[in-house]
């Protein structure tokens, strides 16, 4: 999961990694309130979406005041940004800023460990300083079993050529910030700029996080409070809520399956049949797992069905641990279960059933003969029907 | 021959008590594997199906000479179970279990590494097949036979498609390696072993989106694997910045791109399916079946 700036800092707070005072807020009326707790100004009026290039997109100002405050965010509430439309802005005391640096700590999939970044020379976007000035990007690794102690922190920072007359506090600062990354279990912390102000102090003004969804159990609290229901597709939030593996894409093929990689490729493979079919396109990820039990089925379909760009479904499953006997009973159960709860079901469903016991799986849909159930038994003979289905009907 | 696992390694399951331990038990004992113990501290001194039930992996190994320990303990308890199995220094620790917090693989691989006894097959992986010999994890075992082809697979479910398609002709060893960000065999360690595996003549690589590892895997094959390389990608489709199921299926901006690994396979000689079935033709006409 990937964080909001506020939440960032917010983080960086608990931590005890020095930051700026801030408050976020949704109107402008608000915003001005902010400002006056704040002292009055001056503050930073800032945009709070999940994207980089703010700055230049002009969603972060400075105000000098309450009422500037509260004009500012009136203009920038409600832009939209790389397609991120605004709905908060957070309001941070401003800063000074004498000098600006760059630091992070992120999971290094390739070395199964960490990295540590450091600059001298930060205010820019990482991906621009590990092009422009690579020399000036120190990457210090970090063993994840001993993890980051004062003596590593002093490392990065003297790597990082952070300068002499800051360098304690930085290390601080440090060893603070692998805290929040180990203690919140997150995959990316980085403080993008660190700054130093004129009389001397190391202040992180802005923040990125990402936390590992994996470590939710332990984080429950942090994670439900953080996460963004109203970005989220409302077709995703009801199959998150029926523990389903869902991503909606925008497509006009419905998809099921069972195992994550069998899926993707589904979706490929009915991205290739539909460029033959007017250019349908996969509407959905969904994975039912391995499993693959009637009552699954049947709540995938529903949330499948209920998608009104879907014009077909293509079930494809591998039975491999689960026999296609018992995917096949789980499919003509979920109809029925479905016409049980007063679905109207109208879209026709293409289902491949392949693997352990596929005769006897594709016997029981033949002879439940239902209407919409048509089967075809390759992969990419289905994902062709599938796709040819949905694009007839455009 | 096979690799890492052939009819004389000696099974132990973590977590054989656990609804998903015991069935699984069963299904690899029915696939011929030598079941010899299981691991559970509360439950020492009982049986499940005869196979007897020890307090920990050294426990386990010292009575039976267990070699590899198949992990099947819920998330929370997946490091302590695998730090168990390192310092008891079990030589093949395969992790089935999915959703680890991926702190907690780090740290384990590295404990591992440090230690320098265990390969970690996993997490969040169907584990280890070599059809007709043993079978540690959650592979079906009746869907292929064995053969004279090498599988290294991210997916679980495509490793079977593929077992399945190519049953006909059928495999040394699968390795299913697993979709998490962070895990102990990577697609490297099982190209090099085959490669050095003499009854293996040819190698199906299934990788997906996230991370580089294809296009290391791709510059390894280029260096050091002269027996012929199928490939297969999955996930050209997916949206920039959505996990696609498994932990690790993540494009990040433009890095961890289908196409990208597709192309650096392609680039070192490999023949890339367009889709399963695809793959399997093509690995038909390298082995000639």
């Amino acid at each position: 999961m990937d964080l909001f700036e506020w939440q960032a800092k917010e983080l960086f707070a608990k931590h005890g990694v020095p930051t700026t005072a801030q408050i976020v807020v949704s109107t402008p009326e608000e915003a001005r309130a902010a400002a006056e707790k704040l002292g009055g100004g001056p503050v930073m009026v800032k945009a709070q979406v999940k994207t980089g290039g703010r700055g230049k997109a002009g969603g972060v100002k400075f105000a000098p005041t309450a009422d500037d405050a509260e004009a500012k965010a009136r203009d920038i509430l409600g832009m939209d940004i790389k397609g991120h439309t605004v709905k908060t802005v957070l309001i941070s005391q401003a800063a000074d800023i004498g000098e600006e640096y760059y630091l992070s700590f992120l999971l290094d999939r390739a070395n199964r460990s960490y990295l540590a970044m450091c600059s001298a020379e930060g205010g820019m976007e990482i991906e621009q300083l590990a092009v422009e000035k690579p020399q000036a990007l120190a990457r210090v690794a970090i063993d994840p079993v001993t993890g980051v102690d004062e003596a590593k922190a002093r490392e990065i920072a003297v790597k990082g050529n952070l300068p002499e007359a800051i360098r304690a506090q930085a290390v601080d600062l440090i060893v603070k910030l692998w805290d929040v990354f180990t203690a919140e279990e997150a995959t990316l912390v980085e403080v993008n700029p660190l700054v130093r102000t004129p009389d001397d102090q190391v202040l992180a003004l802005d923040g990125k996080v990402t936390l590992d969804d994996n470590a939710d159990f332990r984080h429950k609290d942090v994670h439900d409070a953080y996460r963004d229901i109203s970005a989220t597709d409302p077709l995703e939030v009801r199959a998150k809520e029926k523990n389903l593996n869902y991503v909606k894409l925008d497509g006009q093929v419905g998809i099921i399956g069972n195992g994550a990689g069998l899926v993707m490729s589904t979706l490929d493979v009915v991205a290739y049949a539909g460029e033959r079919f007017n250019g349908v396109k996969p509407a959905n990820f969904l994975d039912i797992g391995g499993g693959a039990s009637a009552e699954v089925m049947a709540n995938g379909l529903e949330i499948i069905l209920s998608d009104p760009s879907v014009r077909s479904v293509f079930v494809n499953v591998f039975g491999g641990i689960t026999s296609c006997d018992a995917v096949a009973n789980g499919i003509v159960s979920a109809l029925s279960l479905l016409e049980g709860r007063g679905e109207e079901l109208t879209k026709p469903l293409v289902v491949r059933l392949d693997g352990n016991n596929a005769a006897e799986g594709r016997r029981i849909l033949t002879e439940s003969n239902h209407a919409l159930v048509e089967q075809v038994d390759t992969m990419d003979g289905a994902a062709e029907r599938a796709a040819e289905l949905a694009g007839r009907s455009s | 021959m096979a690799i890492w696992l052939d009819d004389s390694s000696k099974v132990i399951v973590q977590g054989v008590t656990g609804s998903e331990g015991q069935k699984h038990t069963r299904r690899m004992v029915a696939a011929g594997t030598n079941v010899v113990g299981g691991v559970n501290p509360r439950k020492a001194g009982t049986d499940v199906d005869g196979i007897p039930v020890f307090a920990t992996v050294s426990e386990a190994m010292k009575e039976t000479g267990a070699d590899v320990s198949v992990v099947f303990v819920p998330p929370a308890f997946a490091r302590d179970a695998a730090i168990e199995g390192i310092d008891a220094s079990i030589p093949l620790l395969v992790v089935i279990t999915e959703g680890i917090p991926v702190q907690d693989s780090a740290y384990f691989f590295n404990y591992a590494s440090d230690a320098g006894s265990t390969r970690i097959i996993g997490p969040n992986c169907p584990g280890i097949i070599s059809p007709g010999k043993s079978n540690a994890g959650i592979i079906p075992a009746d869907i292929t036979k064995p053969g004279r082809i090498g599988l290294v697979s991210k997916s679980g479910t495509l490793t079977y498609q593929m077992m399945y398609e190519l049953r006909d002709i059928g495999f040394t060893t699968c390795v299913g390696i697993g979709g998490d960000p962070v895990i102990g065999t990577t697609h490297i360690d099982c190209l090099k072993a085959f490669q050095d595996d003499p009854e293996t003549d040819a190698i199906v690589m299934i990788g997906e989106i996230g991370g580089d590892a294809e296009e290391r895997a791709a510059e390894f094959i280029k260096a050091n694997v002269t027996k012929p390389v199928v490939g297969y990608v999955a996930g050209f489709t997916a949206p920039e910045g959505k996990t696609m199921g498994h932990a690790g299926a993540i494009v990040s901006g433009s890095s961890g791109t289908a196409q990208a690994k597709k192309d650096a396979l392609e680039a070192v000689g490999v023949r890339v399916g367009k889709t399963p079935s695809e793959t399997a033709r093509l690995m038909r006409e390298v082995v000639g079946g």
